[in-house]
């Protein structure tokens, strides 16, 4: 705490001078919100990013097999979900079928939902997310050259085998640039778990500029963090796809 | 050189979908989505109504069609809004994204910030961050101005779709093949010249379907208005569950039926934006 106290001096020394009132770098009640605010903005974009990758992969998978079934319910689900407001998405979860959904009680008696506005909040928005990954891998997979595929057949390759060991991996590689862009979008909307009261960074933010009265530096911080987040997405993402190319494939 | 928000191409959901040869025909998707979703709504409702301890005075469905005049009410308001933000976000996103290929290297990067900056925020802290900031009254002079929720709503909407616009327009001068710039200056056309009458008319064709997309993606997130108090149609979902006794089991129908009416606006926008992809990708 004590390299930090130089920090927490000088901001408590740019609020007495300038009235530039950043409390989360001095106010130890306040730092410990926004630093938890943020790590649940980090946890719930990491499992909304993993939940989301494999609810594409999965619906690529529906729209390609021969059940015509599989394939309209798959094609529902993403036109649905891509035309509606994410936020009613969120609301339509939390509120409705977590009223239909059975309540346990907990020990001071009181109704307890049985999946917390976190859960929600993640299969909302891994869903939603989701279905827009379905897209960019149905678009990763058009791209393989269907000589690709018939090679594949002609090696023996069963259909799931070419699936998982053929079409996977080389559509994965086209669609990567597409998939990173959505996946922002994805960190981006996981601000409206704000409206069910999860209390990730915006939540927390929201408090403490409705105690402290700083809402021009928390938005700046806001913004600065944000930024970051998205910012270390796009390296890793980037990394991800240099260490995967393969020469000859794609540009 | 490809340092933190430089996005190598536009935005998944801006991206004209399935560029590359279709080895199927694309299952078109046809009015049965939309009957999917009425039955969606008809089983949350038939579900609710059976899993209802406590019986109520009127059907859900008799509930629904008593408050759809409120809901449409605040629906028409989303449009509103989506239309003006739109407009306003086009017009200055233009105007952005011609900065982005300007040729003086301060404008170009001044752009660049800006663009990166409102792209990579997220709506809703866009959107506080409005509401918040804005004055609720202005005065320019003699002339009095206020700023209703609603309309601060417009601008806090209205600056990510800026960006996007900017990013769409960069993209559609950028797919424009350098022989045409190369041509048009060996015919002695100046810059602005080669620019307006000969990029920018080949492009525009381009940019039209990421852009109705854009509209897309800017009407379903008109609803985060409800958070800032913009009395919109999930704010007006949320009062008539209150007039109707705040029974839970009305929660999922009146949302379910909030989402089928944004899919039956916003779902032929979808497919007019294909039909546009489709058609300029024969004739380009």
């Amino acid at each position: 705490m004590n390299a930090l106290a130089p920090i927490a001096d000088w901001f408590r020394h740019l609020n007495a001078t300038t009235g530039i009132n950043f409390t989360v770098f001095y106010d130890p009640f306040d730092a410990t919100r926004f630093v938890h605010g943020l790590w649940v903005t980090i946890e719930l974009s990491v499992v909304t990013i993993i939940a989301s990758v494999l609810v594409g992969v999965i619906g690529a998978w529906g729209q390609g097999v021969k059940s015509a079934w599989v394939r309209g319910v798959t094609w529902s689900y993403v036109e649905l979900f891509r035309n509606t407001p994410p936020l009613v998405q969120i609301y339509f979860f939390f509120f409705g079928l977590s009223a239909v959904l059975p309540h346990t009680h907990n020990g001071f008696g009181m109704a307890q939902p049985l999946i917390g506005g976190f859960a929600w909040a993640s299969i909302s928005l891994a869903l939603y997310a989701g279905s827009f990954n379905v897209e960019i891998f149905r678009s990763g997979i058009e791209a393989i050259p269907h000589s690709m595929l018939e090679a594949a057949e002609a090696l023996g390759y069963t259909r799931r085998q070419t699936y998982l060991n053929v079409i996977l991996p080389l559509g994965l590689r086209i669609c990567l640039p597409a998939l990173t862009n959505n996946l922002v979008n994805l960190i981006k909307t996981t601000t409206l778990a704000y409206a069910i009261a999860v209390p990730e960074l915006l939540y927390v933010s929201n408090q403490i500029w409705s105690d402290a009265e700083n809402v021009p530096e928390m938005m700046i911080l806001l913004f600065i963090i944000y930024i970051i987040l998205v910012g270390i997405l796009v390296a890793l993402m980037h990394w991800w796809e240099r260490s995967l190319r393969r020469p000859g494939l794609g540009t | 050189m490809s340092d933190l928000p430089v996005f190598p191409k536009l935005p998944a959901a801006l991206r004209p979908r399935a560029r590359a040869g279709l080895s199927f025909a694309l299952p078109r998707l046809t009015i049965w989505h939309g009957f999917g979703l009425t039955a969606l709504l008809l089983i949350c409702a038939s579900v609710a109504q059976a899993a209802n301890p406590a019986p109520l005075q009127k059907s859900i469905f008799a509930t629904l069609v008593q408050w759809t005049p409120l809901l449409l009410r605040g629906f028409l308001l989303n449009i509103e809004i989506s239309f003006l933000s739109m407009a306003m976000g086009t017009i200055l996103g233009i105007a952005l994204g011609l900065g982005l290929v300007a040729q003086t290297k301060p404008l170009r990067q001044t752009s660049w910030a800006l663009t990166q900056f409102f792209r990579n925020a997220p709506w809703l802290a866009l959107l506080f961050f409005m509401i918040y900031l804005l004055p609720y009254h202005m005065r320019i002079g003699g002339l009095h101005i206020s700023l209703p929720d609603w309309l601060k709503a417009v601008v806090g909407l209205g600056l990510p779709v800026m960006a996007n616009v900017a990013e769409i327009v960069r993209g559609g001068v950028r797919s424009i093949h350098p022989g045409q710039w190369e041509a048009s200056e060996s015919l002695g056309f100046t810059r602005n010249q080669q620019l307006f009458s000969i990029i920018l008319p080949q492009a525009f064709k381009r940019m039209l379907p990421p852009w109705m997309n854009l509209y897309a993606i800017l009407t379903t997130n008109t609803t985060l208005a409800s958070i800032v108090g913009v009395n919109d149609v999930v704010t007006r979902a949320g009062q008539v569950l209150a007039a109707a006794g705040n029974n839970p089991g009305l929660l999922a129908p009146v949302y379910a039926y909030v989402l089928l009416l944004f899919f039956i606006y916003t779902y032929p926008v979808a497919i007019a934006t294909r039909r546009l992809e489709r058609r300029t990708k024969v004739r380009i």
